[in-house]
């Protein structure tokens, strides 16, 4: 199928992917690793035949048999068509199916990923993992004989992910090929047969069956930054108690989106908070870091007199660092560099300082040959980094992090662990909103669970943008 | 049995007689052509299965219009011929005055409400399904655009997401009105990168789909024109005739042009 395929995006002087030779029968179902950056999801675009050929610079063949059909990370780019049923059928009616047979095929795609709802339902009323199950009906729906999926559970909650995983799982052919990116190895595994690793600018370095690959390629691969299963993480404890409170809510709500909660962070501890979507963790964060007014309740934070909502952006950024869920929103200029430089020139540093703490956040976080880069031509996995750097070049006493985890790789992983292992033990104070057991295992002090007694009632919840 | 008996027509027509009711207005000058057109459009809105009370929630932008317009026409009109009502210091009210400010301000709200009463009563999806299947225009504008126009509430809850980040680097305008210009503008345009950024995403999720690929379409669902959707639009017409003649019977009839 893959003939030393590569592709080089456009103004970009290295090659995204490389010297790729593939063969992949009908039927297979295929995981897809490598590291953050070995071009995965390019690889998977050039199968999806989404690769306009003015966007870059391509050698080798791709040869597809069958059509494919591919799903994005982000539900809420993929759904066009308000209503449920109209948005399966798009595809459909693209392709000229007849009329006829259009909507026979949409209630079949819809209880194939087993859509509760009816087709007139509203897309926008529904959870990220229902969005996904409904993105994938349409996919199916087109009948591909190839499927390509592109970590496809990476925006969900854990219910949401499983969501998902269980609608492929028994949504496809035996005859369909499948061919999956996800970093959460574990979890695809179950679903495939075959895994192929690639190399940045390598080509493939291992394909087979998974437990064989792992067998023996195992350390290398962990070694390499992919999430091989059964690898144990380093562990970071506490090396001090906690001190004082750096911050502490009383009682604090937000009308409809956050229940009364009561919570403080010391500085020298990691507090973790977690729950399912739409429980209020995200919003809970902006309160805490000074962003968002509570409706009712009280913070306090560094024993000033002055809520953090009151404070001037200036003091406000001096003592706490907020890493939002969506990063790009956070970036202000146009190059990497400039990006981690910021913080610390306002705080009045010498340019020898800005110079030494950007270097060594850049090399710390494997940034540094992006340093010239766009913010916003960054990979979601680059640019999740990206953000928790620029929050930790000021070295503020407490950091709120809403999914600092998001998108690495393990060696990314490891590092931006061990970094605010780093900060802890120094005496800073994190509170971090998370999905990520592995974090929570690793790093969490304590654990605050936002999981609500009652069940939620059903809302969008993505009126602070896709919810995690 | 419900009286909405317009609502149901086709979008297509619906839009089609909007603007057959409204661009005639756009012709004359005088207040007696739009006070008519409005009086038509206030019978007209039962059939619609409209409330007065919504249509008027929705038609507040224009009272702030008429509004400005009233204020303007007052303060700077050149034609003040007819007989002075009341003079406001410098400036003097005639009949003239108050027949032009009347006559735009009752326009404002003749040509806006047949607008507004197509919009409240169609779906959007329908809208572009018939523009597509009746109209005849393109899948790619019409399809796109019903896309795009998803996305909108997005925005909302975008811009305050960047303001917030704004804020959490450290970057306020404090009291300076010059500093939040310029945090509004680059706030603006991050919106508007990000707002492109999605765009593109979206637009590579409909090409996946084969959205635009130079195939005949087909339509899951489908939009007939009738004859009562003919109907519509013909008693539109000679509706939208009749307030201009008596207009022009009665003497009141003012053409832009000459």
């Amino acid at each position: 199928m893959l003939r030393g395929f590569g592709w080089r995006h456009a103004g970009r002087r290295n090659w995204a992917v490389r010297g790729v030779d593939l063969h992949i029968r009908a039927g297979e179902r295929v995981l897809l690793l490598g590291p953050s950056g070995s071009g995965k999801s390019t690889l998977l675009a050039a199968l999806a035949g989404l690769l306009p050929e003015d966007s870059g610079e391509s050698e080798g063949t791709v040869t597809v048999g069958g059509r494919p059909g591919i799903l994005f990370q982000d539900p809420q780019t993929q759904l066009v068509m308000a209503r449920s049923g109209d948005d399966v059928a798009f595809g459909l009616e693209n392709t000229g199916v007849r009329a006829t047979d259009i909507w026979p095929r949409v209630s079949d795609a819809l209880d194939r990923v087993g859509f509760a709802y009816p087709i007139t339902r509203q897309t926008h009323a529904l959870s990220g993992g229902e969005q996904q199950r409904l993105a994938l009906a349409g996919v199916l729906a087109l009948r591909p004989g190839l499927v390509l999926l592109d970590e496809p559970t990476a925006n969900l909650d854990p219910p949401g992910a499983e969501l998902v995983r269980e609608a492929i799982a028994k949504a496809l052919d035996p005859d369909t090929t499948l061919i999956i990116v996800e970093h959460r190895v574990a979890e695809a595994l179950p679903l495939v047969d075959r895994a192929v690793v690639l190399e940045p600018g390598g080509g493939v370095i291992a394909d087979g069956a998974p437990e064989v690959i792992f067998a023996g390629h195992g350390p290398a691969l962990a070694e390499q930054g992919v999430w091989v299963p059964g690898y144990s993480l380093p562990r970071f404890q506490a090396v001090s108690t906690p001190a004082d409170h750096l911050v502490r809510a009383e009682h604090v709500t937000v009308r409809d989106r956050l229940p009364p909660i009561s919570l403080a962070v010391s500085s020298g501890e990691v507090l973790a908070v977690t729950g399912p979507n739409g429980a209020g963790k995200s919003t809970m964060a902006l309160v805490m870091g000074g962003l968002l007014a509570p409706a009712s309740g009280r913070v306090t934070a560094f024993d000033d007199p002055k809520p953090p909502h009151r404070w001037r952006a200036r003091l406000l950024a001096e003592r706490i660092g907020s890493v939002f869920q969506s990063p790009e929103h956070q970036f202000v200029t146009s190059r990497v560099h400039d990006e981690l430089a910021l913080g610390p020139r306002r705080q009045g540093r010498s340019p020898a300082e800005v110079t030494r703490i950007v270097d060594d956040l850049l090399s710390r976080l494997r940034l540094t040959a992006l340093a010239g880069a766009n913010p916003h031509t960054l990979s979601g996995g680059e640019a999740r980094r990206l953000s928790v750097a620029t929050a930790v070049a000021t070295a503020p006493r407490l950091l709120v992090l809403d999914e600092p985890t998001f998108g690495q790789d393990r060696s990314t992983w490891i590092e931006l662990v061990a970094l605010l292992a780093a900060l802890r033990d120094e005496g800073h104070g994190i509170l971090a909103v998370t999905h990520d057991e592995a974090f929570v295992t690793s790093l969490a002090d304590r654990v605050h669970d936002l999981t609500p007694a009652s069940p939620l009632p059903r809302r969008n919840t993505s009126r602070f943008g896709p919810s995690t | 049995m419900s009286l909405a008996v317009l609502a149901r027509r086709n979008p297509v027509a619906k839009l089609g007689a909007a603007l057959l009711f409204s661009l005639p207005l756009v012709a004359t000058l005088d207040p007696v052509t739009p006070a008519l057109a409005l009086l038509i459009e206030l019978l007209a809105l039962p059939f619609f299965g409209l409330r007065y009370s919504v249509v008027l929630r929705r038609a507040w932008p224009l009272a702030v219009a008429a509004a400005g317009i009233l204020v303007t026409m007052t303060l700077f009109a050149s034609d003040r011929s007819g007989s002075v009502v009341t003079s406001l210091g410098p400036f003097v009210i005639t009949t003239g005055v108050i027949r032009d400010a009347l006559g735009l301000v009752l326009r404002v709200f003749a040509v806006a409400l047949p607008g507004i009463i197509v919009f409240a009563t169609t779906d959007p999806t329908d809208l572009a399904d018939a523009l597509v299947q009746n109209a005849k225009a393109p899948a790619r504008f019409a399809i796109g655009a019903l896309a795009a126009f998803r996305m909108i509430p997005l925005l909302t809850s975008e811009w305050q997401m960047l303001s917030l980040a704004r804020r959490a680097r450290g970057i306020d305008a404090g009291r300076n009105p010059l500093a939040k210009l310029r945090l509004f503008g680059s706030t603006a345009f991050a919106l508007l990168v990000g707002a492109l950024r999605r765009g593109g995403r979206l637009a590579t999720a409909m090409d996946a789909r084969g959205f635009d690929s130079g195939l005949p379409r087909t339509f899951a669902r489908i939009q007939k024109f009738s004859p009562a959707d003919v109907a519509l639009l013909v008693v539109t017409a000679l509706a939208s005739g009749a307030a201009l003649t008596v207009s022009i019977l009665t003497g009141f009839f003012n053409p832009i042009i000459g």
